[in-house]
């Protein structure tokens, strides 16, 4: 189930997560983008865990539309109107409740998705973080339960590895195209961390991925 | 009409709008640009600047990498409809995009042609000869 204060404690551990790999995916990116998806990630989901400590919210609506502005004013490179775009999917999904069963978690996850496709318009298959978030909600749609979510986490790791055997072709890192092969997508990472960081506050017992570049 | 720049680089925002005016003094120039000091752009910035347009105006925005295209299309979503329904996201070149509009614009012409005029600059030549 997730709740108030499960979708908080995720922000926070997952704001705290991006500190700590943020050099990993800057250099990631740094190979073939821009070298910055670290630093605005760890950037923007500090500001949303700040923004959102100490403060009440009436459903997790309010809440996410507040993750979902923080992120849009300080990110700043794609990821901003991605998550922001993510966040915003959530507020519509969870309006008005203040927890949510596994099944409206995947409910919330496929309208994210969907909202990923259109905002960055990309499909599967081209190095973008729709490789991992699509695999994974699709993970918890088939089994909405505990396990299910564990099994989108086990889906999500699995695609950001595969992600190194893609080329671009959207985003900073389709200017390389056949080059940007051999080299992890950042932003795939950044999202399989998100799972493992929603699994971890909502069933708990998450073994997380050291990942490095 | 108004254009709004929107650009990573607050720099790169700033010197556009200066060059732009002196080509097309009158025209409405507004500018989105930056993160703060660092590079990057910011959804809130330009329906900030959108809004800054006046509300009899159509508004032309200019970006010059795709996650500000990205914003651009944020901001029109967050934007009151009133301000959204006004604005078009243009598909050129920053600069020679930018520089074509104004100089349209400055000389009254049709939306539509301005926004073709920018979008002819993406196959213009500027080498003489």
């Amino acid at each position: 189930m997730l709740t108030l204060e499960t979708l908080q404690a995720f922000i926070q551990a997952y704001a705290a997560r991006l500190a700590e790999l943020c050099t990993v995916l800057d250099d990631l990116d740094n190979r073939i983008g821009d070298g910055d998806h670290g630093t605005n990630m760890a950037r923007g989901f500090r500001t949303a865990a700040d923004r959102i400590t100490g403060e009440t919210f009436a459903d997790l609506g309010a809440l996410c539309q507040a993750v979902a502005m923080a992120l849009l004013a300080s990110v700043g490179g794609a990821s901003g109107p991605l998550y922001a775009t993510v966040f915003m999917r959530f507020a519509q999904s969870w309006k008005d409740c203040t927890n949510v069963d596994f099944e409206q978690v995947a409910r919330g996850l496929a309208s994210a998705c969907e909202g990923l496709r259109a905002r960055g318009k990309a499909e599967v298959g081209e190095k973008t973080l729709l490789d991992v978030w699509t695999p994974a909600s699709e993970a918890l749609a088939a089994q909405p339960d505990e396990n299910g979510m564990r099994a989108a986490v086990a889906s999500a790791t699995k695609a950001a590895l595969a992600s190194r055997d893609i080329p671009a072709t959207k985003g900073r890192a389709a200017y390389l195209g056949e080059r940007s092969v051999g080299t992890c997508d950042p932003g795939s990472i950044s999202s399989a961390v998100f799972f493992e960081e929603l699994a971890d506050a909502t069933v708990g017992g998450v073994t997380k991925t050291s990942w490095q570049t | 009409m108004s254009l709004v720049i929107v650009s990573h680089s607050k720099q790169l925002g700033e010197g556009l709008v200066k060059l732009l005016r002196q080509l097309a003094p009158g025209v409405d120039i507004h500018e989105a640009a930056g993160l703060g000091d660092e590079l990057g752009t910011d959804a809130t910035a330009i329906m900030a600047a959108l809004q800054q347009c006046p509300n009899t105006h159509d508004i032309l925005v200019f970006f010059d990498l795709g996650s500000a295209a990205m914003n651009a299309e944020m901001a029109l979503e967050l934007a009151p409809p009133s301000v959204a329904v006004r604005t078009r996201i243009v598909d050129a070149p920053l600069v020679e995009g930018a520089v074509a509009a104004a100089v349209a614009a400055r000389s009254q012409l049709p939306l539509d042609d301005v926004i073709q005029q920018a979008e002819a600059a993406r196959t213009m030549h500027k080498m003489l000869g």
